[in-house]
């Protein structure tokens, strides 16, 4: 916006610089192009117009003839592949999970986005976030299908019913911005919007820790002990009718036909609503369906559970006592996934050295003076 | 006698097995229907002037712009040259008395005004909101406007494409006059023989589609809603596996038509007739691969979309070798900026640039901030308006002189052209930084700042209405008072300006022969002079 001119919407992430820059050469070839086509045939008019006496005598020879179509087919091919690359390149590296990230829960519904931190604090069309670090959204529709799109940012990912999306960005500016809701969805698809509001740290900080009596982790699990959960998946020697359920997300599980998966979000879920699909390995299909009785939001906040449950071994302590870290602001699930996950270019513990895009190190030196180093480690 | 006065009873109009009068049924009900998606459109763009919802309620943009997708992409786009030109044409450049199924061809027509009746009760009865892409499961559980109905005309109106493609297929396999060598065909037949070979092979894919919406939204069995156990993007996969290719249903004959007008304002060979001839086959078939570039953003697997990206920037080379080859046909030509001369010039403009924005939309990463947005508006109407259209009107200009044997105001014909290029740019251009600014298609209401925008958008469509309307008066005042034409006004090379204007009703009194390549255009003596007409008889 402070730029003389432009085009191009606010930037306010890392990935709105790589899109500008891409949207430029785009930009670039079609003007050259098609400036090109039309000067070449205003040319063309000028000079042989019917009534001008000029040289009209025109018998390529075959193998010339060859040499020009061949050249505009390759010339065009070589500019084609070159743009594919660079978008193929920019787009998978946004699909790379980042490492360390801020869990969001959205849940979209005809025609509003519910959006929960890992703290606790829920709001209603406004999504806040800190500067800096990355946010990881896992967004799953109650009803159609809605797209969650903020221009500033230049992401945008459709949210389905029945299937979790997730999406991820890095703001480095703050301020409010739009958020859409970019796939049609009924009568109050344009009132579908809301406010991305990016603050720093601090300010982050006071504001996810106000208004939380439990976190997600908490309130997942309270569902558990509410549904009986543990009954089964306690984990205490005798009742392991299930797998229990420390140590699980995103781990790699064998299921009973001998296909291993991992124990990502969207298995957890599949798990939950239809549990005889995929059976975990030494267990049998005892557990009946939760679809129905359980709330896309309740679900979410197990899987938040979870999430912070993954590393924990041995059986879980019993209820109220839970312990989790996930009401600090910076605070960080301690997932990492494991390395020999199969999910798209995984960057693992190790690689993470040599993808320094990816590395919270990286994102301290790019973003804008931040004072908290610590409080993201 | 023509086929026009041999007899002019309305029986002999609505049995009539000429190949020539179904194309006139099809020239009047196709525009009709092209208003009535025009109304809409004008509707709408009025509302879109301000930020608010002020003119229209929420549902009732909802169902206009819905209207204008399906009325124009299956009422007008799709039939508008095969059904029109193509109907009219390819028998002529063929050599042929008729097509090779005269009564089925009556009968496509037939099944397309009745696919058009049903469209046209769903408006009455209340409109359909669910945009010209029935998403699911909006369209199969959560919209209460009549899909049904709407489905029921499109699924019929599929059966009219169908039988087209197939009747033309057989036609140019075996109706060729002597002589004609595949390799000897005016371009325009390959791209409407390209075209059948889509629409027999796509729309099938179409009518399954809706059959299982219905089949969701009447009986319940889950196939695309995840809460009744299907798969929302199995829709979207089976839908744009046609709606793909049934974009190329609407550009490639408009591709033919230029591929008639280029040369004969030329004076001069088509460049590159075989690559232009094989490119057609290639944009026919390559255009089957990338449907998933609709998806990028709707949680198809990154592998998906990297593959069907790849693919996509493919199709890009056979349509820039036509565009180089167009151009190359000018050069050293001898140039009649004639009306159907622009509208194509217009074409190659609008098409190209269409064309890149397209490339610009298959590379991954830019198409996940400009899909859904007014980028794509843009971006589509290019190609079928700015593109086809053009065409069209391009095409119907041409060919008006056989059709019916007059000649219209050449001066009121360029201004139309200049109009309507006009008109579209001043449209359309705006909805591209609308688009990059991130305004969302299909909004009723949006942030003020996009006002400017959407001002100069509505502005230009009211020029764009302006440049369609002229050609109605001034092609209907020709009718009466226009000069006749001669049978070959344009001292073009095709079969068609081999017989008279308008053609007799089995179109050539003796069996036509061919025995050399189309477009055998010479250089002219400098005192050509080309489509004026005859001085009238007194």
């Amino acid at each position: 916006m402070n730029e003389s001119f432009s085009f191009f919407p606010e930037s306010a992430s890392e990935g709105a610089l790589q899109f500008d820059r891409l949207s430029l050469a785009l930009f670039g070839v079609c003007v050259l192009f098609s400036l090109g086509i039309s000067l070449a045939i205003l040319v063309f008019i000028a000079r042989y117009w019917h009534s001008r006496e000029v040289d009209r005598q025109f018998q390529p020879s075959r193998g010339m003839h060859w040499l020009v179509e061949i050249t505009w087919m390759l010339g065009p091919l070589a500019i084609l592949l070159g743009l594919f690359a660079w978008g193929a390149v920019v787009y998978i590296r946004a699909h790379r999970p980042p490492t360390d990230p801020v869990e969001v829960n959205v849940v979209a519904k005809q025609w509003m986005w519910k959006i929960a931190h890992p703290s606790g604090r829920r709001e209603i069309n406004t999504l806040h976030l800190p500067i800096g670090r990355p946010v990881r959204l896992t967004m799953i529709s109650e009803d159609v299908i809605h797209s969650f799109f903020v221009p500033a940012f230049r992401v945008k990912q459709d949210v389905l019913p029945g299937r979790y999306s997730t999406l991820w960005f890095r703001a480095t500016k703050p301020g409010r911005y739009h958020l859409f809701c970019a796939e049609y969805c009924g009568t109050e698809h344009s009132q579908m919007i809301g406010q991305v509001v990016v603050q720093q740290r601090e300010e982050y900080a006071e504001w996810i820790a106000q208004g939380t009596e439990e976190s997600l982790a908490q309130a997942g699990r309270r569902n558990l002990d509410s549904m009986g959960c543990l009954q089964c998946h306690g984990g205490i020697p005798g009742g392991q009718v299930g797998p229990p359920l420390t140590g699980l997300y995103g781990h790699r599980v064998t299921l009973s036909d001998g296909a291993r998966v991992v124990a990502d979000p969207e298995y957890l879920r599949r798990s939950i609503l239809e549990p005889a699909a995929e059976v975990r390995e030494g267990f049998e299909p005892k557990m009946p369906s939760y679809d129905g009785q359980i709330d896309p939001e309740q679900l979410l906040e197990i899987i938040a559970y979870l999430r912070s449950v993954a590393d924990a071994t041995g059986p879980l302590a019993g209820p109220g006592t839970l312990d989790t870290d996930s009401r600090s602001p910076g605070a960080s699930s301690p997932v990492q996934q494991s390395p020999d996950e199969s999910s798209p270019p995984g960057p693992t513990g190790e690689d993470d050295v040599e993808q320094p895009l990816d590395s919270p190190e990286a994102a301290e030196s790019r973003s804008p003076p931040s004072t908290d180093a610590e409080e993201s480690r | 006698m023509n086929y026009l006065n041999e007899s002019t009873t309305l029986r002999s109009w609505f049995l009539t097995t000429d190949h020539k009068r179904i194309a006139i049924l099809y020239l009047l009900s196709l525009t009709f229907f092209f208003f009535v998606g025009g109304m809409a459109a004008v509707l709408f763009r009025l509302e879109l002037i301000t930020p608010e919802g002020d003119l229209l309620s929420a549902d009732s943009y909802n169902k206009l712009f819905s209207l204008h997708g399906i009325v124009m992409v299956w009422f007008f786009l799709i039939p508008s040259i095969p059904t029109v030109l193509g109907n009219f044409l390819i028998p002529l450049m063929i050599g042929a008395r008729d097509l090779a199924f005269p009564r089925l061809n009556l009968l496509s027509w037939y099944i397309f005004m009745a696919g058009g009746l049903f469209t046209l009760t769903m408006i009455v009865a209340g409109g359909v909101d669910t945009g010209w892409t029935f998403y699911t499961p909006y369209s199969s559980t959560y919209a209460n406007t009549f899909v049904i109905l709407a489905a029921t005309g499109i699924f019929i109106s599929g059966f009219s494409s169908i039988a087209t493609g197939l009747n033309f297929i057989v036609s140019i396999h075996v109706l060729r006059a002597p002589g004609l060598t595949w390799f000897r065909l005016p371009i325009f037949v390959w791209t409407i023989y390209a075209t059948s070979l889509i629409m027999v092979l796509a729309t099938p894919v179409l009518a399954v589609t809706l059959a299982l919406v219905a089949v969701e939204r009447i009986l319940g069995v889950g196939i695309f809603d995840p809460s009744i156990g299907g798969d929302p993007l199995l829709f979207q996969h089976l839908f744009w596996f046609y709606s793909h290719p049934a974009v190329y249903i609407m550009i490639l004959p408009g591709m033919g038509v230029i591929s008639e007008v280029v040369p004969c304002f030329s004076r001069k060979r088509l460049y590159g007739y075989g690559f232009v001839a094989m490119a057609t086959l290639a944009i026919a078939s390559l255009g089957f691969l990338v449907w998933g570039h609709h998806m990028f953003v709707s949680g198809q697997s990154m592998y998906a979309g990297l593959l069907f990206s790849l693919l996509s920037m493919l199709v890009a080379v056979p349509s820039a070798v036509k565009v180089f080859n167009w151009t190359a046909t000018l050069y050293k030509g001898t140039i009649f900026l004639k009306t159907p001369m622009l509208y194509a010039l217009g074409f190659i403009g609008l098409f190209t640039f269409g064309g890149l924005t397209g490339i610009c939309l298959a590379t991954l990463a830019f198409d996940v901030h400009v899909h859904d947005t007014y980028f794509i508006i843009a971006h589509f109407h290019y190609i079928m308006v700015g593109g086809m259209l053009m065409a069209y009107l391009g095409g119907l200009h041409f060919w008006w002189p056989k059709i019916t044997g007059r000649i219209y105001s050449e001066w009121w014909g360029r201004v139309s052209a200049l109009v309507v290029f006009g008109g579209f740019n001043m449209t359309f251009f705006p909805q591209f930084i609308l688009g990059i600014l991130g305004n969302p298609r299909r909004y009723h209401t949006y942030p003020d700042e996009f006002q400017v925008f959407h001002v100069m958008s509505s502005l230009g469509a009211t020029i764009l209405g302006i440049g369609y309307l002229l050609p109605c008066c001034y092609l209907l005042w020709s009718l009466k008072f226009g000069r006749r034409a001669s049978n070959d006004p344009w001292h073009a090379t095709g079969l068609e300006w081999r017989t008279t204007s308008p053609p007799p009703k089995h179109n050539f009194l003796s069996q036509p022969t061919v025995s050399g390549p189309p477009y055998a255009y010479e250089s002219p003596h400098p005192e050509l002079v080309i489509g004026e007409g005859e001085p009238e008889p007194h």
